[in-house]
Order: structure tokens, then sequence, then C-alpha cells
């Protein structure tokens, strides 16, 4: 193995990070025993998030603001699309910071530094899990059968994975290299959560932009999530297919923009 | 010609200053790249340039060099952590680096699950692990602690068990960053003895360290980094002596202060004690076997009919007085009728002490008679310190002992064969 100085631009290397995967699992095993073992609430906290904004969604949105929910009940309307976008928020908040938090493991062994935000998706998973478990609880108290588009469910979590792949790229490479990206992390979510058709529905939208709404990747996640579980509006494949892209897109130049600057970090952080 | 395991060609790491403290943020990067005028030229540094060098297989290379000479970061570039600016290395075969014990360590997990997560850090696989699972956890001795959450581990505990999870990579090179300096004086000696076996199995090793009788135990070739370059290379001894003899302080004083004085009106009084080598200059450290050369300087304050004069060595690890030296051990130098003045005594001693930290205390008694104890005497604790270094002047080490002195001893073998 020959090392010298890279200035290519480049993706990472597939193969590099196939022979390290068990330590990616490694690092998602660590992080769920420590999660798991630090809080009390445990494996609750994965619910209590999305069941408490929920919560506060159906009262301000639902009941007083009567926000339409296409007709089913407006907790299940919401909760639906808390469950991917928990996982969004949750994996992408994460992955942001990685870099910063993994200081001493990055200052003090050489391994794929991709490994770690890909164990923050691996580990989101579980709670991903459970929270979907409660979906199905409540959907079973509303009476709701999930239609069989339900199919298409791991295409939709797969494209909230990639967008939060990229879009954590992007922010855990600027965090290295600007710490005050730490502070704008946060408030992108908010604003994110707000721009995703998760409070209302995208039917509120003028049909003539939807597309363009499309641009935001989460919408097509989100509405496909309520689409294929509960049955509600319809997915617009112009839109799922901007989507899409959008996604991709991120993936791709997250990619490469962190890989470019990886070698670097241990000399930033 | 056999090709080497490390070959490093021209290397090179550049940084800014302050690039490792300090981090910019985009508010300042975006407000500057508003100003019309140009940015001040950053100031750079070389942490390390044209450092060239090749190991073959089997070979252990130690690096020694003063803090911030570019050793670490020499291990880092070649660990790959960071990248070189200018330059490039070849490694051939699996590298394992241990820049730091207890890599990857989660408080919260038990030391089971840390051992896991630690070799997985480490470039083991899990096959691997759970084989030597039983033997890691042996080697840390930490058999009834091992499903115990670390935050309940003592530091020796945490290096322990980071050393006995370190310890069974094999790797086909190793890198090896100061860590030999952790953990208690029994467990090092049990990680060199656990290091020189990897190297009998033909594993090829850099290691790097302030330890210079680690470096001297274990390795046949050394380099001497200062100041982000090669400065010197050779065999072990050669580059070691080098490095002590440009480390060694210039001039020590062993100046005596008024207060250091436990009875300041004693008749004869201490001034200044000072330890010279072979070439009469000032030294804080000796080799060990070199004759320890002491110039005892006292003033005389009112005049006595004889004077006593001795030295007491006392090793700084236990506060053991490990001998008495005394002027009138040898007739020649009794000091009788002595008039007031300042006079300067020469005394030269060989006993060999173990490497370590050592004392000079002084005494002076005036007098034949009994007196009662202290009354007019003059005694000065810790006059200079001083230090037995781990080589001899030839730059051999000496195996570490248990035993304060380390005398020489001949043995004979008697007895026959019973058939």
């Amino acid at each position: 193995m020959k090392v010298e100085t890279s200035k290519r631009w480049s993706l990472p290397s597939f193969k590099e990070i196939w022979q390290y995967r068990e330590l990616g699992y490694f690092l998602a095993w660590r992080d769920i025993r420590v999660r798991y073992k630090q809080t009390v609430l445990g494996a609750a906290w994965a619910v209590i998030q999305p069941f408490m904004t929920t919560v506060v969604f159906s009262l301000f949105f639902g009941l007083l603001a009567k926000v339409p929910s296409e007709g089913v009940p407006y907790p299940i309307f919401a909760y639906t699309a808390l469950v991917p976008w928990s996982y969004f928020q949750n994996t992408l908040t994460q992955i942001s910071n990685s870099m910063v938090l993994g200081r001493d493991l990055i200052g003090k062994v050489y391994f794929p530094r991709i490994l770690i935000p890909i164990a923050a998706l691996l580990s989101g998973l579980l709670d991903f899990g459970i929270s979907f478990a409660v979906l199905l609880v409540l959907m079973i108290y509303y009476g709701i059968a999930p239609t069989l588009n339900v199919v298409f469910l791991p295409i939709l979590l797969l494209f909230a994975i990639i967008t939060s792949l990229g879009v954590g790229l992007w922010l855990a490479t600027l965090n290295v290299m600007y710490r005050d990206v730490a502070f704008i992390a946060p408030f992108l979510v908010q604003v994110w959560l707000f721009a995703t058709p998760i409070a209302y529905p995208s039917s509120l939208v003028p049909a003539r932009w939807r597309i363009w709404y499309g641009i935001n990747p989460m919408t097509g996640v989100v509405e496909g999530f309520r689409w294929a579980m509960l049955g509600t509006g319809t997915i617009s494949l112009p839109t799922f297919a901007v989507s899409g892209i959008i996604s991709v897109l991120l993936l791709v130049t997250g990619l490469v923009y962190f890989k470019h600057y990886e070698r670097t970090f241990a000399d930033r952080i | 010609m056999t090709v080497p395991t490390i070959r490093v060609e021209n290397l090179g790491k550049l940084y800014q200053i302050g690039e490792r403290d300090s981090y910019r943020t985009l508010r300042d990067t975006i407000a500057r790249s508003f100003q019309r005028s140009p940015r001040k030229s950053e100031e750079h540094i070389w942490a390390l340039r044209d450092v060239s060098f090749d190991v073959y297989e089997g070979e252990v290379v130690g690096c020694i060099g003063g803090n911030g000479a570019g050793k670490s970061t020499l291990l880092k570039l070649l660990s790959r952590i960071t990248e070189p600016t200018e330059g490039s290395f070849e490694l051939r075969g699996r590298v394992s680096s241990l820049l730091d014990i207890g890599v990857g360590f989660h408080p919260e997990l038990t030391g089971r699950e840390n051992i896991f997560l630690s070799g997985a850090i480490l470039g083991m696989k899990k096959r691997e692990i759970t084989n030597k699972f039983n033997e890691i956890v042996k080697f840390s001795e930490l058999e009834r602690f091992i499903d115990t959450p670390i935050k309940h581990y003592s530091t020796g505990m945490w290096v322990r068990l980071g050393f006995a999870v370190a310890a069974h990579m094999e790797p086909e090179i190793l890198l090896v960053d100061e860590v030999l300096s952790a953990g208690d004086a029994a467990f090092q000696k049990k990680c060199l003895g656990k290091i020189d076996e990897a190297t009998g199995e033909g594993r090829t090793v850099l290691i790097v360290s302030h330890n210079l009788k680690a470096i001297t135990d274990l390795c046949e070739r050394c380099l001497w980094i200062d100041h982000g370059r090669i400065i010197r290379r050779g065999s072990t001894q050669e580059v070691v002596v080098a490095y002590l003899e440009s480390t060694q302080p210039q001039r020590t004083s062993g100046r005596i202060e008024p207060d250091m004085h436990e009875n300041p009106n004693a008749d004869a009084l201490f001034q200044q004690v000072t330890i010279v080598n072979a070439t009469d200059q000032h030294v804080t450290k000796i080799f060990f076997g070199e004759t320890l050369r002491i110039i005892i300087q006292f003033e005389v304050v009112r005049p006595v009919s004889e004077l006593r004069i001795a030295a007491g060595l006392e090793r700084h690890q236990d506060g053991i007085t490990v001998a008495m030296v005394h002027n009138n051990d040898d007739p020649t130098s009794s000091l009788h009728n002595l008039k007031p003045g300042v006079y300067s005594l020469q005394v030269e001693t060989k006993i060999p002490l173990s490497p370590g930290g050592y004392s000079i205390n002084l005494e002076a008694k005036p007098g034949t008679g009994i007196t009662r104890a202290g009354r007019n005497w003059d005694v000065v604790r810790r006059a200079i310190d001083f230090n037995v270094e781990e080589f001899t002047k030839k730059g051999e080490g000496v195996p570490s002992v248990d035993g304060v002195i380390r005398p020489s001893s001949k043995w004979m073998l008697t007895g026959k064969e019973s058939q």
C-alpha cells in the first residue's frame, strides 16, 4: 500500500468500506448499547419524541387550526409522517456532529471515517422499528388497515437514509471546518420540519407548485409513508422523481465532499 | 536485495500555526471574503520534513527525540490518520497502529464489551477477538471485573485492559507511540515481553518513545528526530548515547541556600555541592557504573579540632539511604585543626547504583568527643539531585533490577553430570 498526497476529488472506496464493515456494525452496536444504558427511558425514548410531537401537533394544528388531515384522524395522520421524519431528524443531527464528537477516535486510529455516519444510520433503525411498531398499534386502535402499497416502504425508508446521509455528510464536513455550523444544523432541521408535509397535507400546496415542492426530498418520503400506510393522498410520480433525483444528488456530492476533506479531519479537530 | 516492509521517502507534513488549537467559523470566513484587503499570509510550520528511511521485515526500529520533535507526527502519517503534505511512504502487510491505550473505550460499557469494541477499532475481526477473548482477559488480570462497566475501573485497570487488547493484535507491521510509558512497572515489563515475542515472529515494529530503556531493550536500530528532521540514525546504543549527551543540562548548581541548613549556627557550614564528570563538567546525570565525583565546598566559621563530613545517597523512589560516604573512610583525608575559611573537598566513589533518581544529603560534624547531637553540626538534606541513567557509558542498556544496587558478581558452577 503506497500513500502520498492526493488532490483528486473522488467517491469513497466502497471496497474499503466493505472490508471495514464489521467495525461499522460494532460502532452501531456501541451507539445502541450506550444509548440504552445511559437513559432511564431507553427504548421508550424512540417513541416519546414522535409521540409528544404528535400530541402537540394534534392540539395546535388539528384541533385549533383545523388543518385538514385527508379523512383520517389527525393524530395518526401526523404520527405516520413523524415516524420517518424522526428517523431522518435524529440520524441527520447525529451524523452532523459525529466527526467532532468522534475526535478521539479519529485522531488515534485509521478507518474509513464514513463508518461513523453509517453506524448512526444503522443504530437509528432500531428506534425506527420501535416507533413503527407503535404506529401499527395506533392503526389497530383507529381501525385503519395498511394498503398493499406497504411493499414500497423499504424504498421510502431508503430515500430517508440517502437524504439523511447526503445532508449529514455535508454538515459533518462543514462542522469540522467551521465550528458554527453546529448551531446551524438544529435550525435547519426545525425549518425543514415545517417545509415538509408533516403537520399538514401536501394537498394544501397549490397544484402548480407541487412539483417544486418535491425539491424537498423528505416530501416524497413522508407523503409516501401516508400513502402506503393510510391510503391517503396520491403519490405524484413527477414530484417523487424530483425528490429522488435531489436525494441522490445530495448523497453523491456529500460523499465526494466528505471524502475530499476526510483526510484532513484529524488535523482540524 | 529484499524489499523494505516500510519505505518512507521525503515525507513532510506542513501545519498551519494554531491550526490544531483554533478553528475557523463560517461567519469569519464569509466576513473575510467581503473584505477587499488580501488575507494576511498565514504562518506555517513543517512538523516533519525530508524524512526518508527503510525498515525491513522483522526489524524493530526506535524513534526518539524531544517533545514536539515530530515523532508523533511521523507515526500519525504512517498510521494514515493524517495525510502527508509531501513525499510518500509504502507499507507492505497488515498494519496496526497503537497510538494510545484503550482507543475507542466507552466508559458505560463493560470490560467484555470494550474488548470487542476496541479490538474492532484496532482492526481485529470479530472471530479473531472471540478466539482470543479468554487470553486477553487473562493477560489483563481483570477476570473478576470483566462484566463491570469500565467507568468503575481505576486508571491502572483501564490501561491493563487496553494493552491486553492491543497485545493480541497480529499485524505484520506494528506502529507504537509512547504507550509503553503507561501502567505500572510490572505490567510494563509484561507488555515489553509481549512485543519482544511478537518481533520474534517476524513482525516489523516502529516504536516512538520517551522511554529510552524500552527503546534500547527492544530496538536494534534507532532514529533521532529533531525539529522534524532525522538528525541521527544508526545502532540504538550509538544514537541513544548521542541523544543523552545532547539533552544533558550543561550546568547545575548545588548552591546551599541559608534556609537549607538545619543548624545555621553550626561551626562549619556547607556552601555548595556539585557532581562532575570525568572532564570536570557539572552534570545531573551519570551513566550506570560511572564513578560518582562530588565536590563539596564548606565554610569553617569557628576553628574546629576535627571535622567529619559525610554524604548520604538517598534514593527518590523510596527514600532509602543507599550509602553514606565519610571522609574518614579515607585516612589521608582526615580534617584536623581547621582555621576559619572556605574549603573544598572532592569525593570519588564507585557505587553500582541502580538506574533512577537520587539526592545527596550532607552532614558536617565537628569535634572528636561525644557532642550533643546536632548542637554544632550542619546537616543539609537534598543538597543536590542526580540521576543514574539506564545505560553504561558505552551505551549498553541495563536490565531492570529490583535491588537498590547492582554489583558485579562472579558465579562458579560445581558438581558433575550424574551419568
